[in-house]
């Protein structure tokens, strides 16, 4: 389903391609992202997402196709306008990419000290500033491995947000967590993200979370975003991918349905 | 058998280009890496405090053995007398800066090279690329500096602590006068052996440190390997190519030299 918004985007990705040795991960996928919004990007295991996320925040190098941040286009060999893309764009990776070897208020200082021109004194209030809201400054001093799961997600996030980001790219932010704890990050995502204003893009295969949660949905399938719109479109698609994608509930059901009457049913491996 | 000749040579060169560039790159990165004191002082810490005690243990024994050996070789000859000579020139010259070196590889350029393979594994150098730091001014920049500064320290300690050996079993164990050994270390070493020495350490304070870190940083580019085997093989590639590294760099220093 080709989507009709022609705002005044934060980020447009057009025609990203990515290929590793013989295997094409991305083959073309475009998404816009509206200021101020809160867009997921869904699709199946494999199918791409991470590298999708990656090649926008810059970790990977892109193929082909072009990235437009604020009516800017991100230009490899355009150095300054990388910097400024970096500095008003943060990433929350899916393990979370916290240095081991500095405690949480080091962790989150970090992209203060390196790239803004504030004194320590000013450094150290705005780290604890984004631990207090966090709930983490009685852990300022401890390190990322003596911290639990759900504390280290909410360190990266601190990590994130204090450079008062624009833009946040959310890779797999509830992956391997049960349901109250998917529940907890995106509602923490969400009251951030109302707090701070900044724009979210996450990556995410929890559909009913991501439904719930998100102002636009997109999903990325063999290397196209297959579908973009909103959470009520998405979820009123008569797409057979879409339906299979978001209807896989039903999908498991009649499938098992089909094994236990002794139907042959094809298998799917990815 | 050509062919595979030919593309084992090709990349051969190629990894050598990018071990350059990536040195380079490092030293470059540094100009506008900011708090590098800090980090610059760190990296000292790691590489000359915690290296210290294998230094000044192996320091002594090298001293040791060689005024052991020394000893009677010389007094075949009766030249006892030169027993200071030999240990000082041994040391300042050749088996200060290579041992001093291969061991700094051992301690400080192995934990290098794995700290960085995990910090890679587990995406804390992508993360300080999104962040708009430079991850070779961050992690690669102040080692490096470091070892221009430390190598020649921890030389220079070998050197004394080995000398010292050599006294000890010249004079304590076989009865030579403590002021023929020192007067005889004296008059051998030259300003010149002494300037070597430190070209040396430095020499090999770089390659060894910018091997290590090369590794470590490539990590998961490690072919036949993921995760925590591509750390392993990255480390052990480090300080085998650093180990042989420093002993070609030797010979090639010294033939310039004498």
């Amino acid at each position: 389903m080709a989507d009709t918004f022609s705002g005044n985007p934060l980020l447009r990705v057009q025609g990203v391609s990515k290929h590793f040795e013989s295997q094409q991960v991305l083959a073309g996928a475009d998404l816009d992202v509206p200021r101020g919004s809160v867009v997921t990007v869904l699709g199946r295991s494999g199918a791409g997402k991470s590298v999708f996320l990656k090649c926008l925040a810059g970790v990977l190098r892109a193929d082909a196709g072009s990235i437009w941040f604020d009516g800017k286009k991100l230009e490899t060999d355009d150095r300054p306008a990388l910097q400024d893309f970096r500095r008003r764009c943060s990433f929350l990776f899916q393990n979370n990419a916290l240095f081991d070897s500095l405690s949480a208020l080091e962790n989150v200082a970090l992209p203060l000290e390196q790239t803004t021109q504030l004194s320590a004194r000013e450094i150290r209030d705005r780290s604890l500033e984004a631990l207090r809201q966090l709930e983490l400054e009685k852990f300022c001093d401890r390190y990322p491995a003596e911290l639990s799961g759900g504390m280290q997600k909410r360190l990266a996030l601190a990590r994130a947000i204090v450079t008062q980001p624009e833009l946040v790219l959310f890779d797999e932010p509830t992956a391997g967590l049960d349901p109250l704890r998917r529940n907890a990050v995106f509602l923490m995502i969400a009251r951030y993200q109302r707090q701070f204003g900044f724009t979210a893009v996450i990556v995410t295969h929890d559909v009913p979370e991501a439904l719930i949660a998100s102002d636009r949905v997109a999903l990325l399938e063999q290397g196209r975003m297959h579908f973009q719109g909103s959470p009520a479109e998405f979820s009123a698609s008569a797409d057979p991918v879409v339906a299979g994608f978001r209807d896989n509930t039903a999908v498991l059901q009649t499938s098992l349905a089909a094994i236990r009457s002794g139907k042959p049913i094809p298998m799917d491996d990815t | 058998m050509v062919s595979a000749l030919g593309s084992h040579a090709l990349a051969t060169i190629r990894g050598l280009g990018d071990f350059t560039l990536f040195t380079l790159k490092s030293f470059q990165s540094a100009l506008g890496s900011r708090h590098l004191f800090r980090r610059f002082v760190r990296a000292v810490f790691e590489q000359g405090v915690r290296c210290l005690p294998v230094i000044l243990i192996v320091g002594v024994f090298t001293g040791l053995v060689l005024g052991l050996q020394g000893y009677y070789v010389l007094n075949r000859f009766g030249s006892e007398s030169l027993l200071g000579a030999l240990v000082s020139l041994s040391l300042v010259r050749e088996l200060g800066p290579v041992l001093a070196a291969l061991m700094l590889v051992g301690q400080a350029g192995s934990a290098l090279s794995a700290e960085l393979g995990i910090q890679r594994n587990t995406e804390q150098v992508a993360a300080l690329e999104t962040m708009g730091v430079s991850s070779l001014g961050y992690l690669i920049s102040p080692r490096l500096l470091a070892a221009l500064f430390v190598y020649p320290l921890q030389t220079a300690l070998f050197v004394t602590i080995g000398l010292v050996g050599g006294s000890l079993s010249g004079t304590w164990l076989l009865g030579l006068q403590p002021g023929i050994y020192w007067s005889s270390v004296e008059r051998a070493v030259g300003m010149q052996d002494v300037t070597e020495c430190f070209l040396k350490a430095a020499v090999f304070g770089l390659l060894t440190i910018a091997l290590c870190a090369y590794h470590g940083y490539n990590a998961h580019r490690c072919r036949n390997a993921t995760g925590a085997r591509a750390v392993s093989a990255s480390t052990t590639r480090a300080v085998v190519q650093s180990c042989i590294t420093v002993l070609a760099a030797d010979y090639v220093i010294t033939s310039f030299l004498v």
